[in-house]
């Protein structure tokens, strides 16, 4: 805990017992981890998520968790003694970033595959080339189809939060499949915030222990994990992913909710803000929606109904909720921190594109690509996106579906 | 030292009805395992024939807990079940004395898996990793590997108008996992069964990671008649294509010294992959590969402190 900490004691009910800290993301996570006290942690440094495991073994050094803490030799190694360890019986965590999180992609969906609840925190980097290490969504985007769930965090509270949460969703016995909880790299990782910390009974009864049914240490019921499949089964095993991605929205809320109840902070898919009757909305992820968040309010008070559609699980991704929330507005901008090369902006953009194909009141939509490797988006840019869909709003045309922000051409 | 009728009363914990061509040598290795250890084992195994010849879903032959994930990182994914091994023990949540074992096999050990083989025993996690090395990729269809010997003819080292095979010789990783520091490294043959079995449970006994090279004959890509897998082990610890040693703490130690050493010629031409060394043209190779079987063969009797023999003439074919 850091030196800032004091006690929060105006506050009632469940934020009574929580302690107020000044903590970075990477500060806050490790923190949630330490809480947790998972049995195994296996990571590999990386840039900017290197603090969390190295504020971890920190942990591990004074004796203030169990975990067995494996410092492998590549992430590579690490999601594998991740898996190993997992498959073991064994509740497991790591963190990573950007090139870290590529090369796990591998084993990212041997993880899914295999339905190990492994939870890891993903700090938000762009990918090379060429080298960067600052903030972009790349390195998630790139592991959207592996069968992890996925949960963007706001700020270094969301981090916090959602660690908490990824491991009550991930070991979910519906569920069981692995999670990754992302914050964005130095934004968030790096920069001091105000966090409310739950003590740690409480989060030690949030999570509960773990005891999973089929464990690989069970000498005495000897299984086979990762067995060879042909034509003959294959495509069964892999149709059977689809069943917990199918539930996991429903536990995701009822954890969300069960979450607040302790906290005073409940969560869910998305947020919305000053949402309900906005005509010109920007839907996001990550840090960028707090800046965003001040561009609404400056917008409203000028009389532009202004809304952030801020979404917070992008695996699985909301596709319902997101058509019935924006169906029917002016214009709708979407605000990519990755581009897909797809030939039709980023990854969010198609993912909302086609949540809203069957809806009859399909809003008018323009994608963003902004922020890559860092590049800072402030409120100036947010607030030309608003203005651009404000044209659009007038004409009800889109003249260029998706366009670069803040970028020299 | 192993016993023959007591290892034959021994359950069964590697089963037949796998499906590994007839004649091939790693589930003869495995069964070895199987028998060699007392606590119950947790078996780790790289992408190979041996894992997709013993998994099929829903059929295994393994009646031992299993897991293999992919092809390069046998020993990290072992690394992280021992881990929880650990962690589970100091917490009290288990109280089973188990051992852990890795297997790969040299396409997974040599190359694509040195990187993690490498992490894991430097990491010193308890567990025996065995490398059955076939010499080449056999599971996607003989290509070369950084095993394959000198000459070798694989599906990437083809036999041509110019090409001659490997134009290496073999990668000596049994010198790199002795590099590492590691209690105890050895090399063993399935075709020296005491020998094999008994590095096996000292591998076992070993509190720290241990390693054991174990040349895996393969029928289909060095081509001989499926009885002949034992016969071919055989002849290469006889000519000294492959020592059989140990190295415990350090020390080396050779474990079997052929009463007189073959000539590698006699090993050779068993196996179809080395055929064009006996065709006009082609005369120099067989000295070539002598001259390094040799020369490995006398720094191994260096290293174990053993009296270097005489020159003799190197044998032609």
């Amino acid at each position: 805990m850091s030196e800032a900490k004091i006690k929060d004691k105006a506050a009632k009910g469940p934020e009574a017992a929580q302690e107020i800290a000044a903590l970075t993301g990477n500060e806050a996570v490790a923190m949630a981890m330490k809480q947790i006290n998972p049995d195994v942690v296996a990571a590999y440094p990386i840039t900017p998520a290197t603090e969390i495991v190295q504020i971890f073994s920190n942990y591990v050094a004074d004796g203030l968790v169990d975990t067995e803490y494996v410092a492998v030799e590549s992430e590579h190694s690490a999601m594998s003694a991740c898996i190993g360890a997992s498959a073991a019986g064994a509740r497991v965590m790591t963190g990573t970033s950007a090139q870290g999180l590529a090369l796990m992609w591998e084993m990212l969906y041997i993880a899914a595959g295999l339905r190990l609840p492994i939870v890891l925190a993903d700090v938000n980097r762009a990918l090379s080339a060429p080298i960067n290490i600052h903030c972009d969504h790349s390195d998630t985007m790139g592991a959207r189809d592996s069968g992890w769930i996925q949960i963007f965090s706001e700020d270094a509270q969301e981090a916090y939060d959602n660690t908490i949460q990824a491991i009550r969703i991930a070991e979910h016995p519906d569920i069981l499949l692995p999670a990754m909880v992302t914050m964005d790299g130095f934004i968030i990782s790096h920069g001091m915030e105000v966090v409310k910390v739950l003590p740690d009974d409480t989060v030690r009864q949030f999570v509960g222990t773990y005891n999973p049914k089929v464990k690989l240490l069970d000498v005495d019921t000897p299984r086979t994990f990762g067995p060879l499949d042909f034509t003959d089964f294959y495509f069964e095993h892999r149709r059977q992913l689809a069943e917990p991605i199918a539930k996991a929205k429903e536990v995701i809320l009822e954890i969300g909710k069960e979450y607040g109840k302790i906290s005073g902070r409940t969560y869910g898919l998305y947020e919305g803000y000053k949402l309900d009757d906005a005509e010109y909305v920007i839907v996001l992820l990550g840090s960028t929606a707090g800046t965003a968040k001040t561009v609404v309010d400056d917008l409203r008070e000028a009389g532009v109904k202004a809304g952030l559609l801020k979404i917070r699980v992008f695996r699985p991704f909301p596709y319902d909720e997101m058509a019935a929330l924006l169906a029917g507005r002016k214009a709708v901008g979407v605000m990519d921190r990755s581009d897909g090369l797809a030939g039709l902006g980023g990854p969010l953009f198609g993912e909302l594109r086609s949540a809203l194909y069957e809806s009859k009141n399909r809003p008018p939509m323009k994608d963003y690509v902004y922020g890559l490797g860092g590049r800072d988006c402030g409120p100036a840019l947010i607030r030309q996106v608003f203005d651009e869909l404000q044209e659009i709003g007038k004409t009800g045309e889109v003249k260029e579906r998706f366009t670069y922000l803040g970028v020299r051409e | 030292m192993a016993n023959l009728k007591e290892l034959s009363r021994k359950p069964e914990r590697f089963t037949g009805g796998h499906r590994a061509c007839a004649g091939c040598s790693a589930p003869i290795v495995a069964r070895m395992l199987m028998m060699a250890a007392d606590e119950p084992l947790v078996v780790g195994c790289a992408t190979g024939c041996l894992e997709v010849t013993s998994t099929l879903f829903p059929y295994t032959s393994w009646n031992t807990p299993f897991i293999h994930s992919a092809f390069e990182n046998s020993a990290a994914t072992i690394s992280g079940v021992e881990a929880a091994y650990q962690s589970l023990k100091r917490q009290g949540k288990y109280d089973k004395e188990v051992r852990f074992v890795a297997f790969g096999g040299d396409g997974g050990t040599y190359d694509i898996g040195l990187q993690s083989l490498s992490g894991a025993m430097e990491r010193g996690h308890r567990m025996l990793y065995i490398c059955y090395n076939n010499e080449a990729y056999m599971n996607t269809g003989v290509q070369r590997s950084g095993a394959t010997m000198f000459g070798a003819e694989t599906t990437t080292t083809p036999v041509g108008r110019k090409g001659y095979g490997k134009k290496q010789f073999e990668k000596d990783l049994t010198a790199i996992l002795v590099a590492h520091g590691i209690p105890y490294v050895a090399q063993g043959s399935p075709s020296f069964w005491n020998d094999l079995i008994t590095k096996m449970q000292k591998a076992l006994a070993t509190d720290g990671p241990s390693f054991i090279n174990v040349l895996a004959p393969c029928r289909l890509g060095w081509a001989f008649p499926p009885e002949e897998t034992i016969e071919l082990g055989r002849l290469a610890v006889n000519t000294c294509a492959w020592p059989l040693y140990e190295v415990v703490n350090g020390e080396y130690k050779i474990t079997y010294k052929p009463r007189e050493k073959m000539p590698v010629e006699a090993y050779l031409k068993k196996q179809t992959k080395y055929r064009h060394l006996f065709r006009p043209g082609n005369e120099w190779m067989l000295p070539e590969f002598q001259k390094h079987v040799d020369e490995k063969w006398e720094r191994l009797l260096t290293l174990a402190g053993e009296p270097i023999p005489a020159k003799e003439p190197v044998a032609t074919g």
